[in-house]
């Protein structure tokens, strides 16, 4: 839209984004600065403090297991999409590629389970995964998610649009599945995987009902149950802190947002297109 | 586009005809044992976690469970019985619409016109824009810290503004129908930034010529907007909306948070529920007919979901 807008709607373009901002900004503008502020100020109802301070960080650090939440987050999420990029892409390839009796059987099986909703599912999974011994450790919330069934209908959408004459090609020079899916199929849905590497990793770093379930202890829980071990713990209301903590966890995940934003975006919407 | 599927669709075809008839069944022979090899995995974990659990859930919906989840007395529909005549589930159904209804509503319209507005060319756009998408990075115990905090009835800036306005101070989220109104805009705000990118993504792929034709047929923006924008977006638009829906029947963070499913089970959410019936009253039996409910629920917008995406695939 080139047009050129009159001085007066370009202010009131203007007013209605920084009231959208504010509505938007305010609880990350709140949570961050009372984050500096001692809690005993908080509690008091006032806003403004003449003790600004970094304690609550030193605080948090010390006396909860923020970090360790964050690095059990960074372990489950890592793995999880790791794994997801490989199996959906292999099993993607499958239903692109390879001729076998029942494929659209199975695809079909496949696109099932994109209907079921995993929260639904979370009572046999609960009794499997204590009966394969596995409650409270990293395999318990990273096994489940190995693969989805969403990321092999993504992929599966891309690598159809990879020309038949690149497989001919490659079938009269004798190249074989594997060589083809890791030299040419891989390579050529680099963006798809990596939209898949993004989704992946934010629905792993956002699970919160399964590792409630399943984690006990501070050495595997993931950040999200740990925010909420820790807003439940501080029965006296440590806002400082627990802002604090909060702050500490989506600091980097900003970042990365920021960072990643031009890429993320084409890719989200190449997503949605599909 | 099409011309090109139609042309690699024939030429695929050719290429099947042409490898079955010079290496007849050798081929499909040769792909079984690769077919195994790039499916199994995931056809195993599907299997364990998804189908399996599936039909376990649906198997012990029909039975009454003991107190370690195993099943007992065949019962045939009678959970089912139970659970449309039981007042309080129906109220968590009531709830959970009302809940999904208000978050998608919200949501698409906050995001449009988030998008809407980051569309024009003003100096200093680009903040506005990392603004609206800064939801996005949030995740959902970072959004509930915030928002307690906000509704804090002591310390919370929604009472501090009230008190300043000389309204009536609220104690949010221990006040029946304040709770849910709570949680619905705690779930939008956090929901906006991902809404705002693919909605803002759709309207930059409008074609800018539309727009100057029809500024230059002295057509109204009000015009412009319902007449080219919305249709040009509605395929986004549908898609932003069915996953929102789909996302706000499977809430649960932010409810655990920041009720607990109450004042008096108001925001008692049907996923909230279920986790309450198995994890914390060991009824398994009544959980698995609540999953199972669930699941046809979802079930049932995933499948409109995907007959649209069809529809627009083929186009």
């Amino acid at each position: 839209m080139e047009e050129v807008m009159s001085k007066k709607e370009r202010i009131s373009r203007y007013v209605v984004l920084c009231l959208l901002s504010v509505f938007i900004l305010t609880p990350f503008v709140l949570g961050l600065w009372t984050s500096f502020l001692p809690t005993a100020d908080i509690s008091s109802g006032s806003l403004f403090s003449t003790h600004i301070s970094l304690d609550n960080y030193v605080n948090a650090m010390k006396n909860t297991a923020i970090i360790r939440y964050l690095l059990n987050s960074l372990v489950i999420s890592v793995l999880t999409t790791a794994f997801q990029l490989i199996f959906c892409s292999m099993s993607a390839y499958a239903f692109v590629f390879l001729k076998f009796r029942g494929r659209n059987f199975l695809f079909g099986l496949f696109l099932a389970t994109m209907m079921l909703p995993f929260e639904a599912e979370v009572i046999p999974n609960f009794a499997t995964m204590r009966q394969l011994n596995l409650l409270n450790t990293y395999s318990v919330m990273v096994v489940p998610f190995l693969t989805s069934a969403f990321g092999t209908f993504m992929l599966r959408q891309n690598f159809k649009q990879i020309p038949a004459e690149l497989k001919e090609a490659s079938d009269v020079c004798g190249l074989s599945h594997w060589k083809f899916y890791t030299k040419v199929t891989l390579p050529y849905a680099k963006i798809s995987l990596l939209t898949l590497a993004s989704y992946s990793f934010l629905s792993s770093w956002n699970q919160y009902l399964w590792p409630m379930l399943t984690t006990f202890s501070d050495k595997y829980r993931p950040v999200q149950d740990g925010l909420r071990q820790l807003q439940s713990q501080e029965t006296f209301n440590d806002w400082g802190m627990i802002q604090a903590s909060a702050a500490i966890v989506v600091i980097p995940t900003l970042i990365v947002l920021f960072i990643g934003q031009k890429s993320f975006k084409s890719g989200i919407n190449e997503g949605a297109v599909k | 586009m099409e011309q090109v599927d139609q042309k690699k669709s024939l030429s695929q075809q050719l290429h099947d005809k042409a490898s079955k008839i010079s290496i007849g069944y050798d081929i499909e022979a040769h792909d079984k044992h690769y077919a195994l090899l790039f499916l199994g995995p995931s056809l195993l974990i599907l299997s364990v976690f998804v189908f399996y659990p599936m039909i376990k859930t649906v198997w012990m919906s029909f039975f009454l469970t003991n107190s370690l989840g195993k099943p007992t007395v065949f019962v045939g529909l009678q959970n089912y019985i139970d659970l449309f005549t039981s007042s309080a589930y129906l109220n968590s159904m009531k709830a959970t619409f009302i809940y999904v209804l208000f978050v998608s509503i919200l949501t698409i319209v906050l995001g449009l016109l988030l998008a809407q507005t980051a569309s024009s060319k003003l100096k200093g756009i680009g903040f506005f824009r990392t603004a609206f998408s800064s939801t996005m990075g949030v995740s959902v115990s970072v959004a509930a810290i915030f928002w307690l905090f906000i509704f804090n009835p002591s310390v919370g800036l929604v009472n501090k503004i009230a008190e300043f306005l000389h309204l009536p101070v609220v104690n949010w989220l221990t006040q029946p129908g304040w709770a849910m109104f709570a949680i619905i805009v705690s779930t939008v705000w956090m929901n906006l930034g991902f809404t705002f990118l693919i909605l803002f993504g759709a309207l930059q792929s409008v074609p800018v010529t539309l727009y100057e034709a029809a500024r230059i047929a002295g057509v109204s923006k009000r015009y412009q907007f319902f007449n080219i924008t919305i249709p040009m977006i509605s395929p986004t638009l549908f898609f932003a909306a069915i996953i929102t829906l789909i996302d706000a029947f499977k809430s649960f963070g932010l409810i655990d948070m920041m009720t607990a499913g109450g004042p008096n089970n108001t925001t008692n959410l049907l996923v909230y529920r279920i986790y309450q019936d198995a994890f914390l009253n060991g009824n398994y039996a009544l959980a698995s007919t609540e999953s199972v409910v669930l699941a046809i629920i979802i079930a049932v917008f995933t499948l409109i979901q995907f007959k649209f995406l069809e529809k627009k695939v083929t186009y």
